[in-house]
């Protein structure tokens, strides 16, 4: 088969001295059928190799579905690494990153020397700075005995094993440091019969529960949410304090010292957790596990992309330009896949602080699927103060300031030589479309995902969907067809459900997923015929909804 | 090196920019801001070099900032890096203070642990420099507060006088001689030290060298690996290099 042929030819090293390491091949697996669906499946790149893909090919699941999640069982790095679901090999990354890991060893002392010196009392946290943060994150500490905090529809609770409090979404974390303790002498009561506790069901409520040594994370929620994709967004909450700290500081410091209070470390992030949960309470892509484009003409995308790929530097290895939580462009090195799941944390990272509006910021940022041990430098700046066009340059060397600073300036002259600011411009002023422009009139919203891409479409989402709470229901409704769709003991293809409000239809295939929401008064062949209009319609615009050929440096 | 500086017509060359009769030397001057979380010193770089003020959120990494100031004797480009004070980028603070000319020490004057938090930056910054090498302000902010100080200005006056250290009260909110003590920091290199221009060039392209490879690279990727006292013309070769950027 032609394209199983190309597929091949992405795998070959060129210098055929290295034997492809194991994450190449748990990639490969993971990639779609190849012949099944290709050349009919809308948003796919043009090239059909690995090569040509923007992203790790991904389920959404996967976390989950792998051995992992075992929950119970303390790992020890070793065993981690030899993880099958891994999407890229750790041996591959400590060789292409050895400055990574060097950077690390000089992390870890400097942390040892500062927890020893936090142990002789010298840098013991001012209990009042932290709440002088707190205050300035906005977030209003609610009392934890009052109604309002118990009618919260999901709460989310970080503790360390220790019991100590990291996190919690609503209320001070010392003021339920006892509910904690509870949570986690549940946990440690199951491990004692050498089992795990995974999720309580009662009452409406789901009380669910990860374990990440050394963290244990736990969601209390009477949302429509499946146990599975609850535990899929504590996920997202564990990567996001990795983003923050490395899984290997994050295991040295509870190496150290068993009861640290981790919320010192975490002081003044609280906000980037917070807006990580609101976000996925709105945003389809994280239940997708993908990234929406904003829709642009491909001549211009084409001249974005490759003035960001002319601005290069030696140790650029991703640029990524975005506008709200949606791609604009995305260059990676040569065989350096960026996750899903790591673009969704940086995301979320610059939507949730507005100091990076103002000069130029250059911060540490772990990327947890790339690579959970060490730290990039990412590089963030708006490139007009009034237009929401935002720059990452993400590098391996954290003295390299200067160089990636000077790759802004020369992606901006390019793009201003190239002439595409005014279309820039003009795209930004529409960054979702309707979906009035499909034509189908029954049709109120859809969600297409192509999955080799790891890119998905969607309209903007419109009457009668006005509200928050409206909008917040639709999402649900896609929450439970997904999650009915990817049960992992029965998985479903296609699902019609019909609503009271609303008829839903979803289709999975081995290289899209489609989710459509129409008239409650349509009926079943009409959503069957809307689905082939539809997907002729975005086959039409693909190349404006998805970035079709996506760019090395 | 100092004698082709002294007596030009300062501001009719500072205003037409003329890389030729512009012959005050350009010092690039690293400032790092540190202190607690929340003390206010995003607000400091974001009031001097836009003045304006606005609530910000706490800083993530660091942001940096340039601002150029005109000295009669030479003309400062201030390299501005604002750090987090947020504990967790303790450990990667020393990448943002490393090769500093100035720091400024800022506590919020209505909190005595910021103050305390201070004297820590402080001893940390007397290990990684010698005396001479770094201006280090104490900055008490936040002055439009006065009713919930906790800090006097003497006690803080005092430790900076003890300690050899510049001090001023400031607000970022209220614009209270923010401007003033950029231009003291500024204006202690100016003065003392530029009498031993050859010594301190040679320390300053020593401790620029990052950035001034960075420069001279941006004049055109052909320049030579700059010299010892390279520093000097750093920014007049960056001025070049910015009227010609069309041509490259």
């Amino acid at each position: 088969m032609a394209a199983d042929v190309h597929k091949k030819k992405g795998w070959e090293v060129p210098n055929g001295s290295l034997a492809p390491g194991n994450g190449q091949h748990a990639e490969r697996s993971e990639s779609p059928t190849p012949g099944l669906a290709q050349g009919t499946e809308p948003g796919k790149g043009q090239s059909a190799g690995q090569e040509g893909a923007m992203f790790v090919h991904t389920r959404s699941y996967e976390d989950l579905t792998s051995p992992e999640d075992g929950g119970a069982v303390v790992r020890s790095p070793e065993e981690r690494r030899g993880e099958p679901a891994e999407p890229t090999s750790m041996e591959q990354i400590s060789k292409d990153f050895s400055e990574l890991s060097t950077q690390l060893t000089g992390m870890a002392l400097d942390l040892e020397e500062e927890m020893r010196q936090s142990q002789e009392g010298k840098l013991e946290p001012s209990p009042q700075a932290t709440r002088h943060d707190s205050v300035l994150s906005g977030k209003e500490e609610e009392d934890v005995t009052m109604d309002t905090w118990r009618m919260h529809r999901k709460h989310v609770f970080v503790l360390s094993e220790a019991g100590k409090p990291v996190y919690s979404r609503y209320g001070s974390e010392e003021a339920l440091s006892s509910t904690m303790g509870v949570m986690m002498a549940l946990v440690s009561f199951l491990e004692a019969e050498k089992n795990a506790i995974r999720s309580i069901h009662a009452d409406g409520y789901k009380v669910v529960f990860v374990r990440k040594s050394p963290l244990v994370l736990v969601a209390v929620a009477r949302t429509r949410q499946s146990e599975q994709e609850i535990a899929h967004e504590l996920l997202y909450i564990y990567y996001q304090i990795l983003s923050l700290l490395t899984w290997t500081q994050l295991n040295h410091i509870f190496q150290q010292k068993q009861n640290y209070d981790l919320r010192r470390l975490l002081a003044g992030s609280e906000r980037i957790t917070d807006n990580l949960l609101d976000l996925m309470a709105h945003d389809p892509s994280f239940l997708m596990g993908a990234v929406r484009c904003l829709p642009l003409a491909a001549s211009v995308r084409d001249a974005v992309s490759t003035s960001l790929q002319q601005a290069k530097a030696k140790s650029l290895v991703f640029s990524i330009l975005l506008s709200g939580n949606q791609l604009v462009s995305l260059v990676r090195k040569k065989d350096q896949f960026l996750h899903p799941i790591d673009l969704h944390l940086l995301f979320n990272l610059i939507s949730s602080s507005s100091s990076f509006r103002e000069g130029e910021a250059w911060t540490p940022i772990c990327l947890p699927k790339f690579n959970s041990s060490g730290f990039f430098h990412a590089h963030i700046s708006y490139l007009e103060q009034e237009m929401d066009l935002c720059l990452l340059l993400v590098s391996t060397d954290r003295e390299d300031f200067f160089t990636v600073s000077d790759c802004k300036r020369r992606f901006q002259e390019r793009l201003r030589r190239r002439g595409v600011h005014h279309a820039l411009q003009e795209a930004l002023r529409t960054p979702f479309y309707s979906v009035a422009q499909v034509g189908i009139p029954d049709l109120r919203h859809f969600i297409y995902k192509s999955k080799s891409s790891g890119l998905f479409t969607s309209p903007e989402i419109e009457a009668p969907y006005v509200r928050e709470e409206e909008k917040e229901r639709l999402l649900g409704l896609y929450q439970y067809l997904h999650s009915r769709a990817h049960n992992s003991s029965r998985p479903l293809k296609n699902i019609y459900f019909t609503g009271p409000r609303e008829n839903l239809l979803a289709w999975v295939t081995s290289a899209f997923e489609l989710y459509i929401c129409y008239s409650p008064l349509g009926t079943k062949a009409g959503a069957i015929s809307a689905v082939n209009k539809l997907m002729k319609w975005i086959r039409k615009e693909e190349d404006r909804l998805f970035i079709l050929t996506p760019q090395t440096y | 090196m100092m004698e082709l500086v002294s007596l030009q017509d300062m501001a009719q060359t500072a205003v037409l920019g003329s890389s030729l009769g512009d012959n005050r030397p350009t010092y690039i001057y690293k400032v790092v801001l540190l202190g607690s979380t929340s003390v206010g010193k995003s607000s400091l770089a974001y009031r001097y070099v836009k003045n304006d003020f606005k609530e910000s959120l706490p800083t993530v990494g660091c942001s940096f900032f340039t601002q150029t100031v005109q000295l009669e004797t030479a003309t400062i480009k201030l390299e501005i890096w604002d750090t987090a004070g947020q504990e967790k980028y303790h450990s990667v603070c020393h990448l943002y203070y490393r090769g500093a000319h100035a720091a400024l020490l800022v506590y919020d004057l209505t909190n005595k642990e910021t103050l305390n938090r201070a004297k820590q930056w402080l001893t940390e910054l007397e290990k990684e420099f010698l005396p001479d090498e770094i201006v280090i302000a104490l900055v008490g902010n936040k002055t439009d507060l006065a009713d919930e100080r906790e800090v006097a200005a003497e006690e803080g006056e005092e430790f900076a006088r003890n300690r050899s250290l510049l001090f001023m009260e400031t607000s970022a909110k209220s614009n209270h001689q923010v401007n003033d003590i950029f231009m003291a920091i500024g204006k202690v290199w100016d003065g003392s030290r530029i009498p031993h221009p050859l010594a301190k060039l040679v320390m300053l392209s020593a401790l620029c060298s990052l950035s001034a490879q960075e420069l001279l690279r941006r004049e055109g990727e052909k320049a030579p690996v700059p010299s010892r006292g390279g520093g000097q013309r750093l920014d007049l070769g960056t001025r070049r290099g910015r009227m010609g950027c069309c041509r490259i």
